[in-house]
């Protein structure tokens, strides 16, 4: 692997699978009574949120602990776009602490890429989601989240259905899973899918319903009801009527298909209580691979090719 | 006053010859002249520096209808002084300052102070571009004649930065200036479609995050002001001209026979969007890179006549304004010292244009959009010695650190570049001799 994770694009078939494989064998340790791992004593990852994100940052404080790491968490609400100290100046002085990972949050797209090109700091830098652009780990814990109940992702159809526009988690995920061999769908209405998106090499498509019964999996984006007013669509409730995924739309799906959400939910807008609580949805296990995954990626980023799995960390980024 | 002979140098690319400058103006031309040719006037000096122009050509003195100098208010960035000292450093005579100073220079006081420091820096002639609307607001005309009437004379007005959106506020611009000859100079960006824009609009920018700036933001305000020039039969001068479509509506609009004058940046005719997936800032400018074709659009059009000139749009930042993340940092590229160059590297050696060609879009056609009687001159005897002596034989690595900006957002820093600005003359006067200012 390389010594950052900015983008799905940063992973090969086979450092995604070492993901994959490594996560699966310390998800075991979620069902230990000691849900702890000595591997990065010693070290300090620093959470560095600019934007809040409970869900995600908590998810990374628990995988840093249970691989036994020192966690900073540094709240930095409002960047260097709102007044705040910029991002160069924050980031000297984690440097300066000796932290070793930078797990970055920011509402500016491309802000972990500045943070680990720039020669502002030497510690690995992991992309907990930046603007609209990506967030590689949690294409990484959906695809883990699809294997484990699917198997090998060859071949598997999924549909990956809202605010394709505005979501960073689309963009990981149709990298990641094209990479993992999978097909994909993006669904939405034509003015939330971004320009050139014909590139991408995914299918694309304005009609939900068409899509629904070849899915073997169904992740639906949040859509904020914002966006209405910018006329992305006319109102909340025609949104939901075309391609919010509710219980009629849920029988349409094959027996093995499952439903995804990154979170947080909008219930009534893009998805509907009856879906997200129905057998079909794995949401809450998302939860739970999503700290699994996280270990995985901190662990092969910071201890490299010792220990459990063996990996050959390259650094291909100097 | 020195004199300065020039020996065996190329004019605009012709036979070598001899130059003389002295008094102020071409003395002499041809070969075989000496100091005291034509020397019947008392003041006349009857010796000075001889320069070997060898392998040189000689240009008429650049003129720029498109710099920022930022002074007043932010003189962290550039001063009126270094600014043209860098002007004069790229081959520059004479540059117009663009309105968008703090405070906005939309008042007969404000283009004064600029013209004025101009004159007091010495390196190059600064003409002062008015603002359109006051505080570049969009609401209000600004008093256009009164800083037509100035000691400044302003003939280009706009509200760079900043489009003149409303129709009808434009329709009375185009109309207005028309009373001493005045030109709109209209930063063409339909501000809606710009919401947020943070790069060209296109593949590169879904695949990256970052908020489209579509062409036909720029094309739509461009062709709505050809329409509108032509009704009121006003002169309308169109900025940074970014996009094949707009290359197409500009020439379309000079087929018709409307009175429309546009430019292109060195930048958008050597740059490209695909810079932008480094996310490092030195790459953001408004208008945004665009792509191959549209910069292939541009060097055609440059090429045909269709777009009138090059500008350089040097516009200075900090350096905490580009050392950050890509949305928080400012708009921009520095321009005066690499655009000679740039243009050698795009139009000159690819064949596109020849030095004569080069004059035409960098000298003569700038000079008379802004209605500058003193500069775009050709070099004849009598001219204003308005003179640079470049050498295109040479290559030489851009060091951001050396330039005589303040500033040193140059996107070309490290990146090889043809040719050499060895001498600048402003009305005989050398501003800069063996490429060093004087």
């Amino acid at each position: 692997m390389k010594r950052h994770l900015l983008s799905a694009a940063d992973l090969t078939r086979d450092d995604a699978e070492l993901v994959l494989r490594t996560a699966e064998e310390l998800r075991s340790l979620a069902d230990r009574p000691i849900k702890k791992l000595p591997a990065l004593r010693g070290r300090t990852v620093v959470n560095l949120f600019f934007e809040d994100s409970t869900r995600t940052r908590i998810s990374f404080e628990a995988a840093a602990k249970r691989l036994s790491a020192d966690v900073i968490n540094f709240s930095a609400k409002g960047s260097s776009l709102s007044k705040g100290e910029s991002l160069k100046d924050t980031a000297l002085t984690l440097e300066a602490m000796g932290a070793d990972a930078v797990v970055v949050r920011h509402g500016a797209s491309g802000a972990p890429h500045r943070l680990a090109h720039s020669g502002w700091v030497r510690s690995s830098v992991v992309n907990a989601g930046d603007g609209t652009h990506e967030h590689p780990t949690q294409a990484l814990l959906d695809a883990f989240t699809m294997w484990r109940h699917l198997g090998a992702l060859d071949g598997r159809r999924v549909a990956i259905v809202g605010d394709v526009l505005h979501s960073r988690v689309a963009r990981s995920n149709a990298l990641l899973l094209q990479t993992l061999g999978a097909e994909v769908t993006l669904v939405a209405p034509p003015t939330l899918l971004p320009v050139g998106i014909d590139t991408w090499g995914v299918e694309t498509s304005y009609d939900l319903d068409a899509v629904l019964p070849k899915a073997d999996v169904v992740m639906m984006l949040r859509v904020q009801r914002e966006r209405m007013n910018a006329s992305f669509f006319p109102t909340a409730r025609e949104y939901s009527r075309r391609y919010g995924l509710d219980g009629k739309r849920m029988r349409m799906l094959q027996d093995h298909t499952i439903v995804m959400h990154p979170g947080p939910m909008v219930r009534g807008m893009e998805i509907t209580a009856d879906v997200a609580d129905s057998d079909r949805s794995v949401i809450v296990e998302q939860v739970t691979n999503g700290v699994a995954v996280r270990m995985a990626v901190l662990y092969l980023l910071l201890s490299g090719a010792e220990g459990v799995t063996g990996t050959d960390e390259s650094e291909n980024d100097a | 006053m020195s004199a300065y002979l020039v020996t065996n140098v190329s004019i605009l690319g012709g036979e070598p010859t001899d130059l003389l400058l002295r008094d102020g103006v071409v003395a002499a031309i041809g070969s075989g002249v000496g100091f005291e040719t034509g020397a019947s006037a008392p003041s006349s000096t009857t010796d000075g520096e001889v320069i070997d122009g060898t392998g040189l050509v000689a240009l008429p003195g650049l003129v720029d209808l498109h710099t920022h100098l930022r002074e007043p208010g932010r003189e962290d960035a550039e001063t009126v002084e270094s600014g043209t000292r860098a002007a004069a450093l790229g081959g520059f005579t004479a540059v117009h300052a663009m309105a968008n100073t703090e405070p906005v220079a939309d008042t007969a006081g404000v283009v004064e102070q600029v013209w004025r420091l101009g004159r007091e820096a010495g390196y190059c002639d600064v003409y002062p571009i008015g603002a359109v609307t006051v505080g570049l607001a969009g609401e209000q005309l600004a008093e256009l004649g009164a800083m037509a009437d100035s000691a400044a004379r302003v003939r280009v007005f706009s509200d760079d930065g900043k489009c003149v959106s409303d129709a009808v506020l434009m329709r009375r611009a185009l109309e207005y200036v028309k009373a001493f000859d005045g030109v709109i100079a209209q930063h063409a960006q339909e501000p809606r479609l710009t919401e947020g824009a943070q790069m060209n609009e296109g593949e590169l920018s879904g695949r990256l995050g970052l908020t489209g700036w579509p062409a036909v933001a720029e094309e739509a305000i461009i062709a709505r002001d050809c329409l509108l020039a032509a009704h009121v039969g006003s002169r309308l001068h169109v900025c940074h001209v970014s996009t094949a479509g707009s290359v197409e509506i500009v020439r379309d609009a000079k087929r018709k026979g409307w009175n429309v004058t546009a430019e292109a940046c060195p930048h958008h005719l050597l740059l490209t969007d695909d810079l932008a997936e480094t996310y490092d800032p030195i790459y953001k400018v408004n208008p945004p890179l665009r792509s191959r074709a549209d910069t292939e659009a541009l060097r055609a059009g440059l090429a045909d006549g269709t777009i009138d000139i090059v500008a350089t749009d040097h516009a200075p930042h900090p350096h905490e304004d580009k050392d950050c993340e890509w949305a928080a940092a400012a708009f921009g590229m520095l321009g005066l010292e690499t655009a000679l160059s740039i243009v050698q590297e795009t139009m000159v050696d690819p064949g596109l244009l020849d030095w004569a060609g080069v004059a035409e879009r960098m000298s003569y056609a700038p000079a008379r959009i802004g209605r500058v009687a003193d500069h775009g001159q050709p070099i004849e005897v009598g001219a204003p010695a308005n003179v640079v002596l470049y050498d295109p034989s040479v290559r030489r690595v851009v060091d951001a650190a050396s330039s005589a900006s303040l500033s040193r957002n140059t996107p070309y820093a490290g990146r090889e570049l043809p040719g050499r600005v060895v001498a600048t003359f402003l009305r005989g006067k050398a501003t800069v001799l063996d490429g060093r200012l004087t």
